[in-house]
């Protein structure tokens, strides 16, 4: 293209017109997934107890860091390991947020699009410090790796673990 | 630091780790290195690939060193004395690693004793190898 459309597009600072095969800026800051790490997302997702992994991620978080509680005063008590474990708003609570993760996982090309709003809603409404999210991924690769033993291999949980950083970055997006 | 329940919970679960020491410090590396690949720049002269007989031995080594201190939590910073000299004087390893191993090495628990690594006995294993790492870090500076 000439001299004259690159001034044009760039002056009035759009995005230059880049022949088709170029990556768009989009493109360019997506998430790239190996197949390897989309089936080994996809084949745990398939055989999660959605509701368990939830309830034992969470039950983790309380028990292991337990300033985390400061986000639960209104769940009843969350005192001790063995409350929190009976505790069905924990219960509740951690399904509720592990069934979110299955959006990601259908949408893991746009991860941060598809978690724009629950990131404003983490931010403005929930007050949560990010540093939540990582322990959550954390204590959810441990509740993994009880559920499945040996098929939670060293690789398998490279790709969860990226997942969940790709998660915990997009949960952090709207925060300020 | 820790309480009663807490020491029996490490005791009790080291001494299911004992005889696996090999095995479990083995895939505790190779998790680590899996899962945190910038980890390997320490081992630049060990073979690293899955399985490998310096892994094992390395893993088995870490494991034990852990074992040795599990069973008398009151007297970690002696036991650890020297290894807190090794690390900050000859390997200088970046601290952010342990907590890395650490998570690796509660992965590799959970996976194994599924029934036994209850929420509680991970928040004393938790704290113990936070204690063990602190310990390491030292005498960084």
């Amino acid at each position: 293209m000439g001299m004259a459309e690159v001034m044009d597009t760039s002056i009035f600072g759009l995005l230059p017109q880049l022949p088709n095969d170029q990556p768009t800026n989009q493109t360019l800051t997506m998430v790239h997934w190996t197949d390897e790490e989309r089936q080994a997302i996809t084949s745990i997702w398939a055989e999660v107890n959605v509701e368990e992994a939830g309830h034992q991620a969470l039950t983790r978080v309380l028990v292991v860091y337990p300033w985390t509680q400061r986000y639960f005063s209104t769940f009843g008590n969350v005192s001790n390991a063995t409350a929190i474990a009976g505790n069905h708003m924990v219960r509740a609570h951690g399904k509720r947020v592990v069934v979110a993760l299955g959006d990601a996982i259908k949408n893991l090309d746009n991860v941060k699009a598809t978690y724009a709003k629950l990131s404003e809603l983490h931010s403005e409404k929930l007050h949560v410090d990010p540093e939540n999210f990582r322990l959550l991924g954390e204590t959810l690769i441990i509740s993994l790796a009880a559920q499945f033993g040996a098929a939670f291999t060293p690789d398998i949980q490279a790709a969860w673990q990226k997942l969940m950083a790709v998660v915990t970055a997009a949960l952090s997006k709207q925060y300020y | 630091m820790y309480s009663a329940t807490e020491k029996a919970l490490i005791a009790s679960i080291w001494e299911k780790v004992t005889p696996h020491t090999e095995q479990w410090g083995g895939e505790a590396l190779e998790r680590l290195f899996a899962v945190f690949p910038q980890t390997k720049i320490y081992f630049k002269h060990v073979d690293t690939s899955p399985g490998s007989a310096a892994i094992r031995t390395h893993g088995d080594k870490v494991m034990k060193a852990i074992g040795s201190t599990a069973g008398d939590l009151d007297n970690m910073l002696t036991t650890l004395s020297s290894l807190s000299n090794l690390h900050a004087y000859n390997l200088m390893v970046d601290p952010v690693n342990f907590k890395l191993l650490s998570h690796c090495i509660l992965v590799v628990l959970a996976n194994h004793l599924p029934s036994e690594f209850t929420p509680e006995a991970h928040l004393a294993f938790d704290k113990f190898l936070a204690s063990v790492a602190a310990i390491l870090s030292q005498k960084y500076r």
